[in-house]
Formats: C-alpha cells, sequence, structure tokens
C-alpha cells in the first residue's frame, strides 16, 4: 500500500514556544517528522512560532512560517499556501488543538485539507473527559471514578459523593495546568474555580484520588489496518499523585510481574484500538499495588514527552513511525532504520534499564513553591541509561547538574533524624534524595514504602548504593570492590573520597550499543552507553567502520532549564551537521533525551551519557578524537573546558584561556582598559560584609552575580545594605566557590550583538535591541531586530568595540556580546565567548548560518573566504522581533516581576516589514490577548511614577479604564489622568484582589522595589494576575510598547505571513 | 539485612571454547544444554517453566532478572525445564504482592543451575554471530575444562518430548458454562493454553506424547490440539503417521509450536534449523490471510521449509516479518491449521486469543466427520 496517492503537500504544525510541559520533545518529534515526509518526495509547509527549534530550519521544510500559532493564522496560511493535507499529532497539545479546532468548525473540509495522524473522533475519545469514559467503559477498561463539572457547585457535590480527596484536571490544559489535589472542600473551591478559569472549554474533571498506586505508561503505535505494538512500558518511581512530567522514570516497568504487565499491555492495545489512533499514543495506568486492580488514567493520541523518552530509551524512532503511518504507510512496511534488516513491526527489546530524571527551576526560583502533584513544574529532563537501576540513577543524578555525583545531597546532612523522617512527608524535588537519606539513617524500607509508597524494589535498590557507599568507607579497597563500584555508578573521586585510599589503577568505561532487540540482531547504530564489562562496542564500531575522517566530539548541552534551553541543542546539531559537511566524523555527547542531537541519525557517534570530567575521560579513551568542540553547548559544556585543557584535548575555536579571560572579573577588567572600553564600575567580593562596602562605593542600585552563571541565576538589582544582605545569605548558603560580582547598575539602552570571529576579521550579522531597558536579563526582554533607536555613532562604537573585543580576547567562532547605552555611552556589560541564545533566530532572519560559519572557522577556514563578507552584515527588509515566554502559571509562589535573573522558558518571534507589526505577530504569538477595551490596573513603585503617566494616557486614550492602589491613582490624579484609586490588601473590602478576580481588568502594569518574597502585597497582585490569566507588565518599557501597538488598531487580519525560507 | 550475593565463581563454557565468568547462583553443580538467549524483560518464571526449554540453558537478555520474585500461579507446568540459567543480575528482594520466593530459591529447589554476573549482551552476540551452540556452566571450578568442552560437544537434545510429556491422561474442567471438549496432545503444551480453552468453556484432556490417534478420536473431542514442545522436530519421525490419521480423522486440529512443525512433516514439508532461532516476546508475523501483524512469543530454532510444503496439501499463511520463514500452515484436505507461535499473541482485532478463537470457529463448523 505505502504512501497515500492524494497527499502531496503537508502542512505540519509546530508546537509553538518552550513552556513547562511542551519543550524540546516537539522539536525532535518535528523534526524527525519533516525528515520523514521530505524523504517521501512530499512538499512541506511548516508553522511554528518557535525560532529556536531545528524544525524552523530551511532545510526541514519548503516553505517555513515563524508565525503565531492561532487559529485566524493557521487558516490564512493554509488559505495561501493550499496544502492538501495537516500533520496534527506531531506538534504536542498547540498543534493537535488547532488541527482540531480547524477541522471541527468545517474549514478543513472547505478546504479541501485532509486532516492526517488523527481524527476529530479519536480526539474527542482521548480528551474529552465524558467521552473517554464513555468509551473507556465500552471496552471494560476501568476508570478512576469520576465526573466532568462545569461549575464549582457541581464539583463540590460529586466530591462528597465519592469523598476526599479528590483530583481536579481541568480539560484541555497544557501540562496538568490549573489541576490539583483537594483535600477539604474549600481547597477544592478554589482548584476547581481556577481549573475552570483555564479550560478552554470550561469544564474539569473531579475524580477519586488514587495518590500513591503505581503508576505505569505505555507507548502504543497502531497503523490504519489496526496493527498495533507497544514501544516501550515506563514505570514511575514516584507513586501516582506526581505529574509524570515530574516523576523519576524508568524503562522498562520493573515491579510488575509477566500478569500484570501482559494484562496493562493488553489494556493499552484495546485502548487505542477502541480510539482508532493512527501513529503514536501514550496510555498512563494506574496499579494498586496489591492486587490486579487498575484503572486508565490518561490516553495521548499523539506524540509526547513521554514517546519522546520511549524512543530514546529504546532506540525506536516514535515520531518518524508516526509520521509515516500518518501518509499511509503500515507498520509492516516500515524499515527499521536502527537494525536496517528487520521492520516496525515489533516491540523493541531493550538489554539495559533507562532512568529519567526531571530538572526543575527550584535551584534558581528559591521562592517558588517546591511541592510536586498533578501539575508539572519541570523544565526539562536528563535519561540514563545502566546495566542496573543503581548504575542508570547514579548517572541521572550527575547529568541533573545539580553538582552532585551521589545520592547525598549535601544540605540534608545538617538535619537531625527526626527532621529527615518528617520530610519523608514532603513530596518535592528533593524527596528521592531525602528518601536515601533516611535509608542512610536506618529507616527501614517498609515504613518509607508507608510515607511515600514508592515500591520497595526501588527502596531495596537504593539500600543496596548506601550499602556500597559503607563497604567503600571499610577497609582496604581491593579491586573487585572497585570493580563493583564502579559498575554500580560511582566515580573514581567518590570511590577515593569515600574510601579515602586512592584509585591505583583506574578503569575507563566501555560502551554498549542501544540496539532495539537487545543484541538479536546485528545493529548498526552509531548509539552507545558506557558500562563496566570488558567488550567495548563503540570500539568495535569505531574499527569496523574505519572512515579515515578526523575526529570531533561536540558536547551538548545537557536538561533544558531556564536560561540554558533549546537554542543550544539547535547550535549543537549545526555544528555537528557543517563538521559532517567538512569531512569530519561528528561525534556527540549529551544526556538529554528531548533533544534532536540525541536522535541516534544525527551524529556520527551518539554518547548517551553524563557530561562530568570522568565520563568525558572514557568518552575520550574509546575515541581518541582529533578535537573538541565545548562552545555550542551552554554553560555545561564550557565548564568542561579547563578539564580538557588539562587533559591536553585540542579544544576548537575560542581558547580556554580567553573563555577565562571573558569570565575572570580582574582578567576582563584589565583586557577593557587595555582596548579602552568602558564597562560599569564594578567588584569582587567575597562576603556580606565585603558586599556591603562596595555597595556603598559604587552607590545604589548595584547589580550582584556570582561569576560563571549562565541565565542570570542568582543575579539581583539591590537598593539598599539590606537588599545585598539578604542576597549574599542565598548565595553563601550555595557552597559556591566562585566570587560574586557587584556592579555599578546603569539602566539604560540594552544591546546585543552576537559575532562571528577568525582571530583576524569580524562578521557582525545583526544588532539587536531590547525593549527593556537594562535590568531586564536579556532573555526576558522584547529584542528587536535590527535596532531602531541608535544612532550612527553609537552603531559604529558598538560594531567598534565588538571587533577590539573579539581580538583582544582572540575568538574563533562566536562571541555574544551585550552593551548597555546610558547618556549617550556605550558600556560593555557581558562578553560570552561562545554560542548564545539568540544565534538561532539571529540566523534565521539574517540568512547568516551562523553556526555554520563558525564551525568552518573553528575548523581553519578565514571568514573572508566564506563569503559573507565583514564587519555589520547588511540589513534585510523585515523586522525580527523576539518575545519571551514564561510558565508562570505552573510555578506557584514565583514573582513574576522581571529582573536580571532569567524567568522565561521561551520565546516566539514575529517577522514583518514594519516594527509595529512584527512586534504585534510576536505578542501574539507570545500569547498575549490584544484588547482595546476594559480595564488596567497599575500599581507601580514610587521612580516609576513620573513614567507610568504618559503610559496610563496611552491606554486611556485606547479606552481602557484605569484602576489603581492608592499611591500610583493619587499620582495619576494630580497629573489629570483620571483613575479610580482601589484599595490595598488589608485596608478593607473590596480590595485590588477583589477588583482583580471581578474580571474588570485586562491587563496589570505592577513594580516594585522589591518582590520575590511571596508574602509582599505586590507580589501577591502579580500571582493573582496569572492565576486569572491576565497579561501582567513588570516593566514599563513593556507596557509602553504595548499600548503603542494597542493604539494602531491592527488585527491579524492587517497582518503579512513571511515565508522564511524567501527572506 | 546483608544485600551481598554468593560470591562463589562460575563458568559457562562453550563447544567453541569461550568462557564466560561469572559467579553461582541456583542450584550448585554442573549443568549442560544448548545455550540460547530470550529477549523478554518480563515473564522469566514462563519461561523457565516452559517445557521447550527442555536441554536448554537459557541466558536473559534483560539485565534484571527476578524482580518481582515468584508464585505458584504463573507457572508454565510444573516444573522447570532448562538445565541452565544465565542472567546478569538477579534479585535478592524482589517486590511483587504475590511473590513467594526468590528466583534463587526456585532454582536451588528444581536442581536448575545457575551463573549470573556475566555480560549477558556479550554471550547474545556471541551466539548471534556463531549460532545456537552447546555449553556447560559449572560452579566447580576445578573441574577438568577439556572434559566439560568434550561435554558441550557430545550433547544432543534427545527424547525431549518423552521427558515433558504427561505419561498418563490428564482432565482439566472447562470454568463456567461447559461447551465442549479439547484433547490435546502434550509434546511440552502450556498451562496458557488449557487455561485459554478451559475459560472459553472447554474441557481439555492432556494426552501423553504417543496416544495412538484412534484412542484420541475415541474420546471424541470437538478438536485435537498438538501443543508446544522443545528439541528437532525430526526427532519425533516415528509420531507422523499417528499426526496424518488425526488430520484425516476429520477432527479439526490445531497445531502449535512442535507440533505446526510435526503437521507439516506428516504433509511431506521439511524443516530447517534456524540461524539463531526465533526466542523472546517480540517476534513480528503477519498473517496474510486476514492481513494482521502480531507480535508473538516464540522458542524455536526450527522452522518449516515453505519451498518444502507440497502445494496440494497447505499453504503459508502467517511469515516471520524480519526473515520472511514460515509462521503458520492452513492445511487443504483437512479442517486444520498449525502456528509456530505462542497463541496467545495480540491482534489487531483485540482478541488476546485470537487463533484459540479461530480454531473455537472451526470446532463450532463441526469438522469433516
Amino acid at each position: 500500500m505505502g504512501l497515500r496517492s492524494d497527499i502531496k503537500k503537508v502542512l505540519v504544525i509546530g508546537s509553538g514556544p518552550i513552556v513547562i510541559g511542551q519543550a524540546a520533545e516537539f522539536d525532535y518529534a518535528g523534526t524527525q517528522a519533516c525528515r520523514a515526509l521530505k524523504e517521501e518526495g512530499l512538499e512541506v509547509v511548516l508553522v511554528n512560532s518557535n525560532p529556536a527549534t531545528i524544525m524552523t530550519d530551511k532545510a526541514m521544510a519548503d516553505k517555513i512560517y515563524i508565525e503565531p500559532l492561532t487559529l485566524d493564522v493557521v487558516k490564512k496560511i493554509i488559505e495561501i499556501e493550499k496544502p492538501d493535507s495537516v500533520l496534527s499529532t506531531l506538534g504536542g497539545q498547540t498543534g493537535l488543538t488547532l488541527s482540531m479546532q480547524l477541522a471541527k468548525e468545517g474549514f478543513l473540509d472547505a478546504q479541501g485539507v485532509k486532516l492526517l495522524g488523527a481524527n476529530p473522533e479519536t480526539i474527542d475519545k482521548a480528551e474529552d473527559r465524558q467521552i473517554f469514559k464513555d468509551t473507556m467503559e465500552s471496552i471494560g477498561e476501568p476508570c478512576i471514578p469520576s465526573q466532568v463539572e462545569e461549575t464549582v457547585e457541581g464539583a463540590l457535590a460529586f466530591a462528597e459523593e465519592i469523598g476526599y480527596p479528590v483530583i481536579v484536571r481541568p480539560a484541555f490544559t497544557l501540562g496538568g495546568t490549573g489541576g490539583g489535589i483537594a483535600a477539604t472542600p474549600e481547597e477544592l473551591h478554589e482548584i476547581a474555580e481556577n481549573g475552570l478559569r483555564l479550560s478552554p472549554i470550561t469544564q474539569v474533571l473531579i475524580e477519586k484520588c488514587i495518590s500513591g498506586w503505581k503508576e505505569i505508561e505505555f507507548e502504543v503505535i497502531r497503523d490504519r489496518n489496526g496493527n498495533c505494538i507497544t514501544v516501550c512500558s515506563m514505570e514511575n518511581v514516584d507513586p501516582v499523585g506526581v505529574h509524570t512530567g515530574d516523576s523519576i522514570v524508568v524503562a522498562p516497568a520493573v515491579t510488575l510481574s509477566n500478569r500484570e504487565y501482559q494484562m496493562l499491555r493488553t489494556a493499552a492495545l484495546n485502548i487505542v484500538n477502541a480510539l482508532g489512533v493512527e501513529g503514536g499514543c501514550n496510555c498512563q495506568f494506574a496499579l494498586y499495588p496489591d492486587s490486579f486492580e487498575y484503572a486508565v488514567i490518561e490516553v495521548n493520541p499523539r506524540v509526547s514527552r513521554s514517546s519522546a523518552l520511549a524512543s530514546k530509551a529504546t532506540g525506536y524512532p516514535i515520531a518518524k513511525v508516526a509520521t509515516k503511518i500518518a501518509i499511509g504507510y503500515t507498520l509492516d512496511e516500515i524499515v527499521n532504520a536502527v537494525t536496517g534488516t528487520t521492520y516496525a513491526c515489533f516491540e523493541p527489546a531493550i538489554d539495559y534499564i533507562v532512568v529519567k530524571f526531571p530538572k526543575w527551576p527550584f535551584d534558581k526560583f528559591v521562592y517558588a513553591k517546591r511541592t510536586l502533584g498533578t501539575q508539572m513544574k519541570a523544565t526539562g529532563e536528563v535519561m540514563a541509561i545502566g546495566t542496573s537501576f543503581e548504575h542508570a540513577m547514579m548517572k541521572a543524578v550527575r547529568s541533573i547538574e545539580l553538582g552532585i555525583n551521589t545520592m547525598n545531597l549535601p544540605k540534608l546532612k545538617g538535619l537531625t533524624d527526626e527532621q529527615i523522617e518528617a520530610k519523608l512527608h514532603d513530596c518535592d524535588d528533593e524527596r528521592i534524595f531525602v528518601v536515601y537519606e533516611a535509608l542512610k539513617r536506618g529507616v527501614s524500607p517498609d515504613i518509607i514504602f508507608d510515607i511515600t509508597k514508592i515500591d520497595r524494589w526501588f527502596l531495596y535498590k537504593l539500600l543496596h548504593l548506601c550499602q556500597l557507599e559503607a563497604e567503600l568507607a571499610e577497609g582496604e579497597l581491593t579491586q573487585e570492590k572497585y570493580i563493583t563500584a564502579k559498575k554500580y555508578g560511582f566515580l573514581d573521586s567518590t570511590i577515593e573520597q569515600l574510601s579515602g585510599q586512592k584509585v591505583e589503577h583506574p578503569r575507563a568505561a566501555s560502551y554498549k550499543m542501544v540496539d532495539t532487540c537487545a543484541a538479536e540482531f546485528a545493529a548498526q547504530t552509531p548509539y552507545f552507553y558506557s558500562t563496566f564489562d570488558e567488550a567495548n562496542e563503540a570500539k568495535e564500531h569505531i574499527e569496523q567502520n574505519h572512515t579515515g575522517k578526523k575526529k570531533v566530539i561536540v558536547f551538548g548541552s545537557g536538561p533544558i532549564r531556564i536560561g540554558q534551553g533549546i537554542e543550544f541543542d539547535y547550535c549543537s546539531v549545526h555544528c555537528v551537521w557543517a563538521l559532517k559537511e567538512a569531512g569530519y566524523e561528528a561525534i556527540i555527547a549529551n544526556n538529554n533525551p528531548e533533544t534532536v542531537s540525541t536522535d541516534f541519525d544525527t551524529s556520527d557517534r551518539l554518547y548517551f551519557d553524563p557530561l562530568t570530567p570522568e565520563d568525558v575521560d572514557s568518552v575520550l579513551a574509546t575515541e581518541q578524537p582529533d578535537a573538541v568542540v565545548v562552545q555550542f553547548g551552554g554553560q555545561t559544556a564550557i565548564k568542561l573546558t579547563k578539564y580538557l585543557q588539562k587533559r591536553g584535548v585540542k579544544i576548537l575555536g575560542t581558547s580556554a584561556d580567553s573563555i577565562d579571560a571573558a569570565e575572570d572579573r580582574e582578567r576582563f577588567d584589565e583586557l577593557l582598559e587595555k582596548c579602552g572600553i568602558p564597562r560599569p564600575q564594578g567588584h569582587t567580593v567575597f562576603t556580606a560584609e565585603e558586599a556591603i562596602a562596595s555597595a556603598n562605593d559604587l552607590g545604589y542600585p548595584v547589580l550582584l552575580r556570582p561569576s560563571y552563571v549562565l541565565g542570570g541565576q542568582n543575579m539581583i538589582i539591590a537598593h539598599s545594605d539590606a537588599d545585598v544582605t539578604e542576597y549574599m545569605g542565598i548565595i553563601l548558603s550555595q557552597h559556591i566557590d566562585n566570587p560574586v560580582l557587584i556592579d555599578k547598575y546603569l539602566m539604560g539602552t540594552e544591546v546585543e550583538v552576537d559575532a562571528i570571529c577568525d582571530g583576524t576579521d569580524y562578521l557582525i550579522p545583526g544588532i539587536m535591541e531590547h525593549i527593556e531597558r537594562a535590568g531586564v536579563h536579556s532573555g526576558d526582554s522584547i529584542s528587536v531586530y535590527p535596532a531602531r533607536t541608535l544612532s550612527p555613532r553609537i552603531r559604529e562604537t558598538i560594531i567598534d568595540y565588538t571587533g577590539k573585543l573579539a581580538k583582544a580576547l582572540d575568538v574563533v567562532g562566536l562571541v555574544n556580546i551585550q552593551y548597555v547605552v546610558y547618556n549617550d555611552a556605550v558600556y560593555v556589560i557581558e562578553v560570552n565567548p561562545r554560542s548564545s541564545r539568540t544565534v538561532p533566530y539571529i540566523s534565521k532572519v539574517t540568512g547568516v548560518p551562523m553556526v555554520d560559519l563558525a564551525t568552518k572557522i573553528m575548523l581553519g577556514a578565514s571568514l573572508k573566504s566564506l563569503g559573507y563578507g565583514t564587519g555589520l552584515y547588511p540589513e534585510g527588509d523585515y523586522i525580527a522581533v523576539k518575545v519571551p515566554v514564561f510558565s508562570f502559571e505552573k510555578l506557584h509562589d514565583l514573582d513574576t516581576q522581571l529582573g536580571p535573573e532569567m524567568k522565561s522558558t521561551g520565546e516566539v518571534l514575529g517577522i514583518a516589514k514594519t516594527f509595529e507589526e512584527a512586534l504585534y505577530k510576536g505578542l501574539v504569538a507570545a500569547g498575549y490577548k490584544m484588547k482595546r477595551g476594559g480595564g488596567v490596573l497599575l500599581s507601580v513603585r514610587s521612580s516609576d511614577q513620573q513614567e507610568i503617566i504618559p503610559i496610563a494616557e496611552k491606554f486611556e486614550r485606547i479606552g481602557f479604564t484605569l484602576y489603581a492602589t492608592p499611591g500610583t491613582a493619587l499620582n495619576l490624579n494630580r497629573h489629570m489622568v483620571a483613575c479610580n484609586s482601589v484599595r490595598k490588601i488589608g485596608e478593607g473590602k473590596p480590595d485590588v484582589m477583589d477588583l482583580i478576580e471581578s474580571g474588570k481588568i485586562d491587563y496589570v502594569i505592577s513594580t516594585s522595589a522589591k518582590g520575590r518574597d511571596p508574602h509582599r502585597q505586590s507580589v501577591q497582585i502579580r500571582r493573582k494576575a496569572v492565576e486569572r490569566s491576565i497579561c501582567c507588565f513588570t516593566s514599563l518599557d513593556t507596557a509602553n510598547a504595548m499600548a503603542d501597538c494597542l493604539a494602531l488598531g491592527k488585527t491579524i487580519d492587517d497582518m503579512h505571513f513571511v515565508d522564511i525560507t524567501k527572506l | 539485612m546483608s544485600y551481598e550475593q554468593t560470591t562463589s565463581k562460575a563458568i559457562l563454557l562453550l563447544e567453541d571454547g569461550t568462557v564466560f565468568e561469572g559467579k553461582s547462583f541456583g542450584a550448585a553443580g554442573t549443568a549442560v544444554g544448548e545455550v540460547v538467549f530470550t529477549t523478554s524483560a518480563v515473564g522469566f518464571q514462563e519461561t523457565i517453566t516452559d517445557p521447550s526449554y527442555f536441554g536448554q540453558i537459557i541466558t536473559q537478555t534483560f539485565p534484571l532478572t527476578g524482580n518481582y520474585g515468584m508464585n505458584a500461579a504463573d507457572s508454565e507446568s510444573d516444573r522447570a525445564h532448562a538445565t541452565g540459567y544465565i542472567v546478569r543480575e538477579w534479585c535478592e528482594q524482589p517486590s511483587n504482592f504475590r511473590c513467594e520466593e526468590t528466583i534463587d530459591a526456585f532454582l536451588k529447589a528444581q536442581g536448575v543451575i545457575g551463573l549470573y554476573d556475566i555480560d549477558t549482551r556479550a554471550l547474545t552476540a556471541h551466539l548471534r554471530e556463531q549460532g545456537t551452540m552447546n555449553g556447560v556452566i559449572t560452579n566447580d571450578m576445578a573441574a577438568d575444562r577439556a572434559e566439560l568442552l568434550k561435554m558441550a560437544k557430545s550433547f544432543r537434545i534427545q527424547q525431549s518430548v518423552q521427558a515433558v510429556s504427561v505419561t498418563e491422561l490428564k482432565r482439566y474442567s472447562a470454568t463456567g458454562e461447559r461447551v465442549g471438549e479439547v484433547a490435546v496432545y502434550d509434546f511440552g503444551c502450556l498451562r496458557s493454553i488449557i487455561d485459554a480453552f478451559n475459560g472459553r468453556g472447554y474441557d481439555v484432556t492432556l494426552l501423553p506424547w504417543n496416544t495412538p490417534a484412534d484412542q484420541a478420536a475415541a474420546l471424541a473431542p470437538d478438536g485435537i490440539v498438538l501443543a508446544g514442545g522443545p528439541g528437532n522436530p525430526e526427532d519425533c519421525g516415528e509420531l507422523l503417521p499417528s499426526i496424518r490419521a488425526l488430520m484425516g480423522s476429520g477432527i479439526p486440529v490445531m497445531g502449535i509450536g512442535l507440533g505446526h512443525q510435526l503437521m507439516a512433516l506428516a504433509v511431506g514439508a521439511q524443516v530447517k534449523k534456524l540461524p539463531h532461532g526465533h526466542r523472546g516476546g517480540s517476534q513480528p508475523v503477519v498473517d496474510s490471510g486476514i492481513g494482521k501483524t502480531f507480535v508473538t512469543s516464540q522458542n524455536h530454532g526450527y522452522a518449516v521449509d515453505e519451498g518444502s510444503l507440497p502445494k496440494s496439501e497447505g499453504e503459508v499463511f502467517c511469515r516471520n516479518i524480519n526473515d520472511k520463514t514460515c509462521e503458520g500452515i492452513s492445511y487443504k484436505k483437512s479442517p486444520a491449521f498449525s502456528i509456530q507461535f505462542h497463541p496467545e499473541a495480540f491482534t489487531g482485532t483485540g482478541d488476546k486469543h485470537y487463533y484459540v478463537g479461530r480454531f473455537i470457529n472451526m470446532m463450532n463448523a463441526g469438522g469433516n466427520r
């Protein structure tokens, strides 16, 4: 049968910006989908608002629209492009929901467009709570007692009937947004009300809480002939109650007997058949630990985060196979790309165990609520592969970059036994470490099971690790003891530390292949993980596939976290492609299962392992590379520089010494002085006393940050001694070895430049200007390319400084420089001699393939020879506006006020011929509601009172009613701006919170001198706005830009859509 | 509580001289057998108690074995049939609500010699490249290696069907309302096949392997099943006349595994040895009759040679998707079909026992009597 003959041109809908619950896994899936379609000779049209993705790369599709993912926009693109089909199941919930809306409105039929991958009935059966339940009942699959409710009263009544606790799940929201567990009617009232509002169809499911049951997932694939297979089973270490995205997950399931396994596998296959899924599907089950009772929790009839994990865990390319099925193939017609000789119609057999560990943003957001529940909070994850659970778990904890190499979390050491036992009851991001600490202190697995319901199997394995630690600490470190420790995942450094003895004969790891079939068939997948066995399959693979080419290892960027996102995967992948093109063997070392870089056919060889020096050491021993690349893998890779240099490995591009010169405050100051480039005055301090002294010396406000960070981690603007004291308290408690930097804070225009340099010449693809003044982290600022307000002189100065800095630092490859323009002078804020988060979008809008050029230069090419010129690259006809996207609704108690510490999780891009249109698109794409009437609530700090007046006037002129807290209201009224005064919290009812609740408010403008602490009133106002899904501006610049944009009176109908392949 | 497993050494010596050194678990001693691997990550208990593994040393490719322990209910027969058992790691503290004992205790009680802490993937790759071969496991480290090698080389699986079959007729009653009766020749029948018929209202009479055809026919069953079994079908030549007679009796006949191969031999086809057999729970099969694929569970080292099947006698309707070998035959002259795989294969029809259902339909049609 094969490819359907009626498909020639396919529209692929991407998943949009990275938010918690919808991350890089959809770039991985979408990229695989686009390639699978192109492989068939189909014309591919892509729409995705996220410019940091690989899938929006020119090579991936024939037509690419980086446009807002709204219904209106997608309709317009369909009208322009006239595809014959839409692929709905590869773009996450966003892509699926849009496709369903298009289908249900009859738009697709009217346009003669076929829906591929899923039909509306299938989606309704899976996603509409009631239809889902009815479908499950009709095939005899048990569901949890539950009922769909559309009112708070209904929810309360049903909860009475089934008994508390109950879980609230809003329909059609991402990552469980707005859900929660309610133990009392009061709690239910609050959660249900919130959930109903967030659900686009105002529905919540109230269900019996089955917390503590085992949570098991199956990834299933079905074709249109009804052939089905399960790709992988997965078991959550954290039982039901914690969102699977926040759970530690193992694959395959380990505590199920064959009978339980087959029972759930059969259920999964029955469900997928009943739903009529054609493609990939995720089925989640709850299994009572002491009987065969189970319940279907949830079904996702599309590729998902779990399917990305299952793909990487087994080697089975789910997204690719799902795409082939969508265009007509059946499972027995699709060849298994891993073996090349067997077919996709089989269930992968794995001969290792996989552990997935989430990466949470709480190290950065110290005030955010750490409790885990039904709402996902992790920004990313790592995967580790081992021959035992212990082995994989040890790898996972060192991949997650918490600064630990074992299961021991240093901060727990100081707690008493009672405190540790008490902490076992807290279900938060640190629970697994608390469990470990408790086991070490002799708390029995039975007691821990009673409290946490984590299966005893996992507890016994953790206990085994505790015992191995204890054995290492006792007696002589024999070779046998050493090898045993290595097999269970201990690093040499840990073994030495525990035993107090030197490892006399350190052993390098060998590698095994991930081959989908447990070695049953010969495979050629160049996908490896480390073990401590004799056989080294990577080495065999290298010998058997000897090409004579030079080998380069590219170090990836590890888990996605705030400040280090998908951009770095984009850069790593492009570096690999450029290396291959230049005739090198390109090898990737990374540990993130969500990414394109860890797809088995991206690099010539893939090492899926942690990125610590010792882990890397073994990769180097096996590969014997000619050189390595660190500048594309974010701070994760950059951190390896010193070690790599010590080991004598050739680092391509900018030298380790130059990287140090840019990051070491004193060396950097010297360098600037030599170049005659000014920077805001600053000092390096180690203690709170020093910090206060130098802050007073510089004069407030000052900027505080630790050296060697990315994403503005732990960076604040301090206005007083108290601020400095509070900050130093937090930072010093984290035992950071590096000093703290303290700078005079200049509140000017922020300008950012990415440049490519070869040591002699430099090329600046574009100068970007931020809408928000310095003080808001560059990643959280709206960034405009090309810069709009800079005078020619300032622009020349920036170009001149960039060239000087690049040369002085001897940059070979990429460099990112941030400037502040203050009182008509240019100051340097920061120089990062590596790739940056703006590289993907600038590459796309300028057409300068930055990573490709940088890679070629690192390999020895001169910039002049590459055909893109030097100096500032000519500006094109289009304006591109990058708008950050946040995940505030998922992170309770986090202050949304923007500052020097990065908070956004993703970004979107607006591209147009005019600035206004580009900004409008960017804002729409980022999810801002563009209203021209309603209410605006203003509450600003005293230093902003002057500036708020014209902005408030603009909103008033557009037609908004203004409300303000007393100080702001008085100020506005005094300046003849009509404004209603609203009581502050605690000054009588109704107050500002009631006003926000009332639904009268459409925009909130809130700034405060302080913030962070969730008890402060300003933070509460902002949190309330998040809960009510009201746009809240915390920078007057953003609010002003929004007002200007609204004043234009344009709508999406006035916009032109841009195919970026034609730029 | 100690987590230390035994440290007594043990080895696997393959007939090509390759040695894998690991540690001993289960019973102590020396065992010889055909070394095979299975890729199923779950179902180790069903595997060990599957009679088709008679005379074999099983290697589990999944590294963690025994996680959920053993229980009496899940065995496919009343005892272990493998002579040896090789894993990377076995679980001393299993966790499951039905767990009764550890794999180690079970192997000790059954006298199965175990070996752990070897690189099972390296062993699997070796068997894949070199083909299935014999081997010896022993924890007697002082044993003469040359003697062990001789033992491995001279080993042949013999009398396997005789060894695993019941010796006298055994009855299993239908659960629920009785609708009929099936006679099952025990060439190493799995408990789950009996359960499948019992669960559908059929009494099952389990017959010794060498029951004459007329005796079976005299029971007047609705159908006859030739089920399961280890070894080389060509060793069972003496059964062929009887099978021909059964297939000519007009009673519906279904063959499974060895039964399938014997039925093919009975109509004049031949079998060939596969390079390393089909084993484990993920063998893809396509049924061209209904246009569906299944992921099946298998354990066999021989396959029917499709080219040798006389066209007048039968037609291949199931093939292995990977190597295209014969996985099922429908017979033209009798109400009969046979499949190479375990019938508990999930199909796109949503019926876990699709082929049992197909046979029941055949029985309901009444055959040619």
